[in-house]
């Protein structure tokens, strides 16, 4: 039995009490279990780094601690949703992804298991700890295993709706996260359709098109251009798989130019399938892929890396110049 | 008994059969298990005939997926499939391959083929099963080259930790794998022992004395209230039943020509019922 946690102690600065933010994912899931879904919720050693340890306060029985097991969880999740559950399964997202790559595609993907896959602190998000914490390559990864939805939501309200979104849906999905503790950028909760892109700006001069993380620092630099006269519209592309070719098509009718934004590897994430669906339409639009530029990132904290690699609201409103001016 | 050893035979004789349809397959994986899978489909588990999805049916899966060619004419004795299924093996389009596919074979309760996931998914549905209330029996069989994977120790350890006493692992120790000996290319032993420290209940059993498996789990079964998940080590030949198939390792993945097959067969036929 565990002691009671200190309230000096990293987990419990991680509680509700302190970091309100990271509550999203459980509370999604508790909502759930109280509408009668036979929800479970699993994670490897990491419930205050997701926020499941309030599912698990309230729900000990529709929890489950795997340890650092990251695929013995998530084929048992498998297992689980075979004989009738709807399991929630979290871990830092370069191990879900990379470590248990073949059980998702197997175990989960192939055989069409709601298992739904929550991949945290993705992309750079976990700074100084290095490399092997860094996930550049889950949307690539998790795009090529077929079956498997692949949704990045925005922040904690979208999570909850996305969360809300799955509960009926005949696929398996990655679901990407960060920290659970990013900037607001939708105050109010709003109907989620997995596949629709959410359009904020429409936008004859410059599209740019983020996914999760980036979605609210290219925003901001999408308002600040936008005040500064250049017509520039903006979608929120938060399911990357299936990808909304129409909102792509659309934007491209618009725009000469396009620009993607995300926290991950240009080559086969966000980027790659906007790439893709241009490309296959032959349309003739000048398409910027923007985010980590296939290398492993640096050490720092976040917010250093985010000014690095241009991916702050600041360094996205200086790439999109550079497009704009035809610099780029 | 004399049933459960017919159907053991009947199992053997319908791999020769279906093998000669896809000309390569894994004949001695089979034979070890086939007292196995007898016990288990004739007289452990909790079944009903012609209805695969039942919902409080026992389930089952194998780790060492590559013997499905052995289990597919039982799950066509059942009327689980058909039987013209079952005779297009193979063939394109068919739902039967040389790993089971519950996406594609009514009877198959979870696919295999990535070798050592089959115990964490049956460490998922046994805890399922517990929290949904229901009673039913998760039997994973596994091969002793299959303990190689480290994903088998996390289950190992999980189902201990969760008390997953309706879990019942059965491993065919047959002492082969693809490229020789389980000893020769990267030991296992003791299996016994480390289940034992692992926190699981053990027990050794003579894999074809059908009437020992079929007791064995009748009496595990018994036992309703158990805290501590199962291992069965199931001692067996590869290859039992076929003389030059027991003594020669490197059937592991094979095709027996026609003479070779009149061999084996007239061998199956002549074991003892």
């Amino acid at each position: 039995m565990n002691k009671p946690l200190s309230d000096k102690s990293w987990q419990y600065r991680q509680l509700n009490a302190v970091t309100p933010g990271l509550d999203a994912l459980s509370d999604a899931l508790i909502e759930l279990v109280a509408a009668g879904e036979p929800i479970v919720a699993g994670t490897a050693d990491l419930q205050y780094s997701n926020g499941l340890a309030k599912f698990h306060a309230l729900h000990p029985d529709r929890f489950v601690q795997f340890g650092i097991s990251e695929q013995n969880m998530v084929s048992a999740a498998a297992g689980m949703a075979a004989v009738g559950m709807k399991p929630y399964v979290a871990t830092f997202a370069s191990f879900l992804a990379l470590l248990c790559c073949e059980q998702i595609r197997m175990d989960v993907a192939y055989s069409k298991l709601p298992v739904r896959l929550i991949g945290h602190h993705a992309g750079i998000s976990l700074g100084f700890y290095g490399t092997s914490h860094h996930a550049t390559e889950d949307l690539a990864i998790m795009r090529s295993i077929a079956n498997l939805t692949v949704i990045a939501p925005a922040d904690g309200n979208q999570l909850k709706e996305v969360i809300k979104a799955a509960n009926d849906y005949p696929h398996p999905i990655y679901i990407r996260i960060q920290r659970g503790r990013d900037p607001e950028v939708y105050a109010q909760r709003q109907p989620f359709t997995i596949g629709k892109a959410i359009s904020h700006y429409s936008g004859t001069d410059l599209m740019i098109i983020a996914t999760g993380s980036t979605v609210h620092p290219a925003l901001e630099a999408t308002r600040a251009l936008r005040a500064a006269g250049a017509s520039v519209g903006f979608l929120d592309m938060a399911t990357v798989k299936p990808i909304d070719r129409d909102a792509i098509l659309d934007a491209a009718g618009q725009s000469p130019r396009i620009l993607t934004v995300e926290e991950h590897n240009v080559l086969g994430g966000l980027g790659g399938a906007v790439a893709e669906v241009l490309a296959s339409e032959g349309l003739p639009v000048k398409l910027t892929r923007h985010g980590i530029y296939d290398e492993y990132s640096l050490i720092a904290p976040p917010t250093h890396l985010y000014a690095h690699y241009e991916l702050d609201a600041k360094g996205i409103e200086a790439r999109a110049t550079r497009l704009l001016e035809g610099r780029a | 008994m004399a049933f459960l050893k017919d159907r053991a035979k009947f199992c053997r004789l319908e791999t020769i059969r279906l093998i000669e349809i896809a000309k390569v397959g894994h004949y001695t994986s089979v034979f070890s298990a086939a007292e196995l899978f007898s016990a288990l489909y004739y007289d452990a588990m909790d079944l009903r005939r012609g209805e695969p999805k039942w919902e409080d049916r026992d389930r089952f899966m194998m780790g060492k997926g590559h013997a499905a060619v052995g289990l597919f004419p039982l799950l066509a004795d059942l009327d689980f499939i058909d039987r013209d299924v079952l005779d297009g093996y193979t063939r394109l389009g068919n739902p039967l391959g040389d790993h089971p596919d519950m996406t594609k074979v009514p009877g198959i309760d979870f696919s295999s083929g990535s070798i050592g996931h089959a115990l964490s998914a049956g460490c998922g549905m046994a805890l399922a099963g517990r929290m949904l209330g229901k009673d039913f029996y998760t039997y994973v069989m596994i091969g002793d080259g299959e303990l190689q994977e480290g994903q088998v120790w996390e289950a190992a350890l999980f189902g201990a930790h969760n008390g997953l006493g309706k879990l019942i692992g059965i491993i065919d120790r047959n002492g082969y794998q693809l490229d020789g000996s389980v000893d020769d290319i990267i030991g296992v032993e003791p299996i016994v022992e480390k289940w034992q420290a692992f926190g699981w209940e053990t027990h050794v059993v003579d894999g074809h004395d059908v009437a020992a498996v079929a007791t064995l789990l009748r009496t595990l079964k018994a036992d309703r209230e158990r805290t501590r998940p199962v291992m069965i080590i199931a001692e067996t030949v590869k290859g039992k039943g076929v003389s030059y198939m027991e003594t020669e390792p490197g059937w592991h993945l094979g095709y027996l020509d026609p003479s070779d097959a009149a061999r084996a067969i007239a061998e199956i036929e002549a074991m003892e019922i």
